[in-house]
């Protein structure tokens, strides 16, 4: 493995997570060894059948199940920021 | 004075059906030992303001003879899991404030029962950990040696059940983070099989590896605490009831797979006790056979793919827009970049970047896809092998308690404590740690634990293995 610091930076931008120079610098060698590590599953030999997982999905009719705004007050003070029952991002255009 | 040191579920649940104490009485006993204890160990991060109200209601229903199994019973809560209207932090920073809008269906199905809500505990940030030193509150002391950590990452759990703070407690396990802690603590910790108690209210890490489960003093415990919280839920689609394969079968194969003991890292002291834990066993009447699971040496890098790719898409919701902390940048692009940043800890961080890597263009194939084929040979390899031994039983882990600042600087070898617990979250198996042992290490006895694995769904094979071995 030989991860670069850009190639740090680069994953801190795609997963929106803000990484300093010097934080990229300590991660590189850490992040570098743990990928060396798990990359030994690239030397497991033998295939297995793909099988269909037991997992379904589970549908339900599309019908509220509670009470207009039993939760609206309960979720809204949680935000950080909002404007009556809308939540206060900035613009994005 | 109620005698709570030696006090359990079973001996509770009498005294309290034979009006020895009230539940009231008993929630005041605990409140007294955790004003003594807490605040040097830091287990609880917070203890609730209403528990002697939740108390009184207990006894209602006691006076009434409405009573279940849990009714009246003090326990705490790891706080990645939600209590309507309580604030719940996994242990991190980035959910500064957030209080709970429902409850858990764990939680819904212990309030059913009248338990006792003591209050939420510490943990590695988002469970991510061996020790409780990822949490943004500060790491939990052993209670045995203060100087050495509880494991993790439902350190603060299994603290409050080994300094007397709580009768059980609820912790998650996705790759360890029940059993590793009750080993070092010297407690009884379960991880169900995965699916047979509901995610619904838990904080998700790896979806697909997440389970809640009891730690407790003893198997007996942690049986009817399982019983309690178990069963398929509407709200968990990966909930399920089904019954498994050896269910009705009394267990008398005992498999060991010695050869992964090799690469595991373990000191001769601690081999020497997992050999005698062996001998125990062969004495209680059960057939050993050693056994050879081709791939489980895998696993554990198996793990560190899966879980830090759900992790990565899982923690994605934290936004610093619906709730928790939100840290002003120039743009929402800079809010996101700052609040992220800032608000997830080291290891939260490390682990999104490297989920992101092995989800992403080009690496996806040769990390992500290979270690879902290898999850499925490691659990076939689990399947096949159930069909000539009745149970498994490892190490919990490769030695007991590690100092505090240890190894928190060393990523890698705080993954490698995960080594004998991960199998059993990759196969979605029931593990169960058991006490078994201890070792001398500067002049102070810690615990080892045994790990007692079983078939999906066969939990009673580890309660009745468990109960044998500890001699409940």
């Amino acid at each position: 493995m030989t991860l670069t610091k850009k190639d740090i930076q680069n994953l801190g931008s795609l997963a929106r997570i803000g990484i300093s120079e010097e934080e990229a610098e300590k991660l590189t060698p850490e992040i570098d060894s743990i990928l060396g590590y798990v990359g030994q599953i690239k030397d497991a030999v033998g295939d297995v059948e793909k099988r269909v997982s037991a997992h379904r999905n589970v549908m339900r009719e599309d019908i509220p199940t509670n009470e207009p705004r039993q939760y609206t007050e309960d979720v809204m003070s949680n935000a950080p920021s909002r404007e009556g029952d809308y939540l206060k991002v900035k613009k994005i255009l | 004075m109620i005698d709570i040191r030696n006090l359990t579920i079973k001996k509770a649940r009498k005294h309290l059906d034979d009006k020895d104490f009230s539940a009231r009485q008993l929630a005041e006993a605990y409140l007294e030992e955790i004003s003594k204890v807490n605040t040097d160990l830091n287990a609880y991060l917070e203890v609730y303001k209403d528990v002697l109200e939740q108390a009184d209601v207990a006894d209602k229903k006691i006076a009434k003879g409405e009573i279940s199994p849990l009714t009246g019973i003090p326990l705490a809560i790891k706080d990645n899991i939600l209590i309507s209207g309580k604030h719940a932090s996994a242990g991190s920073k980035i959910l500064k404030g957030y209080i709970a809008t429902y409850d858990a269906t764990v939680i819904k199905k212990l309030k059913d029962e009248g338990v006792v809500f003591i209050g939420r505990t510490n943990m590695d940030e988002f469970a991510m950990g061996s020790s409780t030193e990822n949490s943004a509150f500060g790491p939990t002391k052993n209670p045995l040696d203060k100087t050495r950590v509880t494991g993790g990452s439902s350190g603060g759990s299994v603290a409050t059940v080994k300094m007397n703070g709580a009768l059980f407690a609820l912790g998650s396990d996705t790759g360890g983070s029940v059993r590793q802690p009750a080993s070092f603590c010297g407690v009884v910790g379960l991880k169900p099989t995965y699916g047979s108690v509901s995610r619904y209210g838990l904080m998700a890490m790896g979806s697909s590896l997440d389970v809640i489960g009891p730690i407790t003093k003893t198997v007996t415990d942690a049986e009817i605490v399982f019983n309690s919280i178990k069963g398929k839920d509407e709200f968990d689609s990966t909930s399920q009831n089904e019954e498994g394969i050896n269910n009705k079968k009394t267990p008398k194969v005992i498999g060991v797979p010695y050869h992964i003991l090799e690469g595991g890292g373990m000191s001769k002291e601690a081999l020497n006790s997992f050999k005698e834990s062996i001998q125990k066993l062969e004495g209680l009447g059960y057939e050993i056979r050693d056994i050879k699971l081709p791939n489980i040496g895998y696993s554990l890098a198996v793990y560190y793919v899966i879980m830090p790719a759900e992790v990565s898409s899982n923690l994605a919701r934290f936004d610093g827009v619906k709730y928790g902390l939100h840290i002003d940048g120039k743009d929402l692009l800079d809010d996101y970049l700052k609040t992220r940043g800032e608000g997830f800890g080291k290891e939260v961080r490390r682990r999104i970047l490297i989920g992101t890597y092995v989800l992403s263009a080009g690496y996806h194939d040769a990390y992500y896809n290979k270690a879902i084929t290898l999850r499925q040979k490691i659990t076939d390899e689990f399947i096949k092998m159930f069909e000539e031994v009745d149970v498994i039983v490892t190490p919990t882990t490769p030695g007991p308690a590690f100092k505090i600042g240890e190894i928190v600087n060393d990523p890698l070898a705080m993954y490698l404590e995960d080594i004998f617990t991960v199998p059993a979250n990759i196969s979605g198996i029931p593990a169960m740690s058991v006490p078994a042992g201890t070792v001398e290490v500067d002049g102070v006895s810690l615990p080892l634990g045994l790990q007692i694995m079983a078939p999906h769904n066969c939990e009673n094979l580890l309660f009745e293995v468990g109960k044998k071995f500890l001699g409940e």
